[in-house]
């Protein structure tokens, strides 16, 4: 049978994420991959060309932390609360702005989408296609802004559409629910575009809530959305997602997003922050101690458990 | 009790903006004051209405108001959890969506938005969210709804990034331009500010429509980069019932952290 694929934290971002890699780690609001962000910032890679939908909290601590020089988005900035520091630091300047353990980094390069072309540049990467065709863009900035919009008639002559390109990641690391050994990962609630993120990459790692018997996922296949014949780790990290939330596992840290915007409006709190809870931990079972009993009970939800269904016997 | 109960500035764009939902079915919801402003339309002036939350839920009944667009109530009780390609793909650009809420950093008189950059693109004065589904819903949602707080500086002469398409140089070219590309959308139809109502006239045109109580037409003019269109007949806009208030403060944003 299938061997197992799972792996610390450490190991599996050792060995699968290099310096100079595209590298995406989505989850929209749901599921985002923190803990295996704050790995890669430990370990210190470099040079990552880093794409998320919504950069979110993640993506600004990975960039104050020096270990990206681009990134591909469609939305930039902490919702409902108000911006990313880091990278607006990164942004606003033509030369260089402070930050890193150096003290200074160079200006951030950008590529900006719109939500549906992030979805469509991943959709193409999973297909196999040179481009997916869109109705968006007509008559917008954005083209100009991103040259790689381009414009394309229909060959069948009934009009003109956008395209935009693949989006074929070095390595997707997706959060979810649950996995068995072999990397079989079923999510519910948000499903994002972890599924086309995941299709898309080379190297796909699986974070998990909870490792599961394969009986567990074979017995409700319609939740399973990335197979193990693609994932090359599988990581066992309760809480993995914090603060961001695992749908009936634990709530969004609403609080964190909020004092967020003081933290990241100052480089030096910043980077302090990064210092007491990325650096000075060894990974996310010292971040849920640190984050205490108190903290981490009072996001657990109440239950609403879905009705089950009947696959059926058919032998 | 008299009706004239003190109400907010944001109190007052929530509540216009909810009874411009009436008739409406299937409205594309936005973070902020539009996810409070369509939680109340559903439970004042249009019951049926349904919520689309652009991260995969059609027909959300979220317990609790969400801070940020994707959170867990709006999953818990919903219809439907689609993966966002479907969302983008068969719900919005399929034509399911009557109404999409838009925000915008600037917006000009024709309706067109930015929420992208203040100043140059390369090198901005202030570098600002971007699109996110935005540039999509202008051009694929049958009509749009802006909420926005207004002043010289948010309603512009000239945006300096269009990021979402409105009327672009007027309804003439903005015509021409749907019917030749094949928009599903009549773009913009309504902008809600804390001073007042507008909606777009035969050009294209924002048009003041309704004053909120207590603005004047100065107020307005000193918070319009251009020379204000206005209605024959400037209506006030009624204020705030004490039901919808008690809705606002008791249910939808008890917390404060919108309205407050």
């Amino acid at each position: 049978m299938s061997s197992s694929k799972v792996a610390s934290m450490h190991d599996a971002i050792a060995t699968l994420v290099r310096d100079g890699d595209s590298v995406a780690i989505e989850g929209f609001t749901h599921l985002i991959g923190f803990a295996a962000g704050h790995e890669i910032i430990r370990q210190g890679r470099r040079d990552l060309t880093l794409a998320r939908l919504t950069p979110d909290l993640i993506y600004d601590q990975m960039i104050a932390a020096g270990v990206a020089r681009k990134l591909i988005f469609s939305w930039l900035g902490n919702p409902g609360v108000g911006g990313l520091g880091a990278i607006r630091r990164r942004t606003e300047t033509a030369t260089s702005a402070p930050g890193g353990r150096d003290g200074l980094l160079p200006r951030l390069e950008l590529e900006e989408y719109s939500h549906f072309g992030m979805v469509g540049r991943y959709t193409a990467g999973a297909a196999n296609l040179p481009f997916y065709p869109l109705r968006s863009y007509f008559e917008t900035d954005l083209p100009k802004a991103n040259p790689l919009i381009r414009e394309v008639a229909s060959p069948y002559g009934d009009g003109v559409v956008y395209a935009v390109p693949p989006l074929k990641p070095d390595v997707t690391i997706v959060h979810a629910q649950r996995a068995d050994a072999a990397g079989n990962t079923q999510v519910w609630g948000l499903l994002g575009c972890q599924k086309e993120a995941a299709f898309a990459a080379d190297r796909v790692i699986v974070v998990v809530e909870e490792l599961v018997d394969e009986a567990v996922v074979r017995a409700d296949p319609n939740r399973t959305i990335v197979p193990g014949l693609i994932v090359d780790a599988v990581v066992v990290e309760p809480f993995g997602a914090h603060p961001s939330y695992v749908q009936g596992a634990y709530d969004r840290d609403n609080r964190f997003y909020l004092e967020w915007d003081g933290i990241t409006k100052d480089e030096n709190a910043l980077q302090r922050w990064l210092r007491e809870w990325v650096y000075d931990l060894d990974g996310r079972a010292a971040y849920v101690d640190k984050l205490g009993v108190e903290r981490v009970t009072s996001l657990r939800p109440g239950t609403a458990p879905s009705g089950s269904v009947d696959y059926g016997r058919y032998e | 009790m008299s009706g004239a109960a003190a109400f907010s500035k944001s109190e007052m764009m929530i509540v216009a903006a909810a009874r411009e939902l009436a008739g409406q079915h299937v409205c594309f919801v936005g973070v902020g004051l539009p996810n409070i402003a369509v939680n109340l339309a559903k439970r004042t002036v249009a019951p049926e209405l349904e919520l689309v939350y652009e991260a995969g839920v059609f027909g959300a009944r979220p317990a609790r108001l969400p801070l940020s667009i994707g959170d867990p109530t709006i999953v818990t009780g919903a219809t439907s959890v689609v993966s966002m390609y479907e969302l983008f793909s068969f719900y919005l650009q399929g034509g399911l969506i009557d109404v999409g809420f838009l925000g915008a950093a600037q917006i000009d008189r024709f309706g067109n938005i930015n929420t992208t950059v203040i100043g140059d693109y390369d090198a901005p004065a202030t570098r600002l969210p971007g699109s996110g589904g935005a540039c999509e819903i202008a051009i694929n949602a049958r009509q749009v709804f802006v909420i926005m707080r207004q002043s010289t500086r948010s309603f512009v002469e000239r945006i300096d990034f269009r990021t979402s398409a409105g009327n672009l140089g007027g309804a003439e070219d903005a015509e021409r331009i749907r019917r030749e590309q094949g928009w599903l959308g009549r773009g913009p139809s309504l902008v809600v500010t804390d001073l007042g109502i507008w909606h777009f006239d035969e050009g294209g045109e924002m048009r003041l429509d309704s004053l909120h109580p207590g603005v004047t037409l100065e107020d307005v003019r000193g918070a319009t980069g251009w020379e204000p269109g206005l209605a024959e007949a400037i209506q006030e806009t009624p204020a705030p019932t004490a039901d919808e208030l008690r809705l606002i403060r008791e249910e939808l944003d008890a917390g404060g952290a919108y309205t407050g």
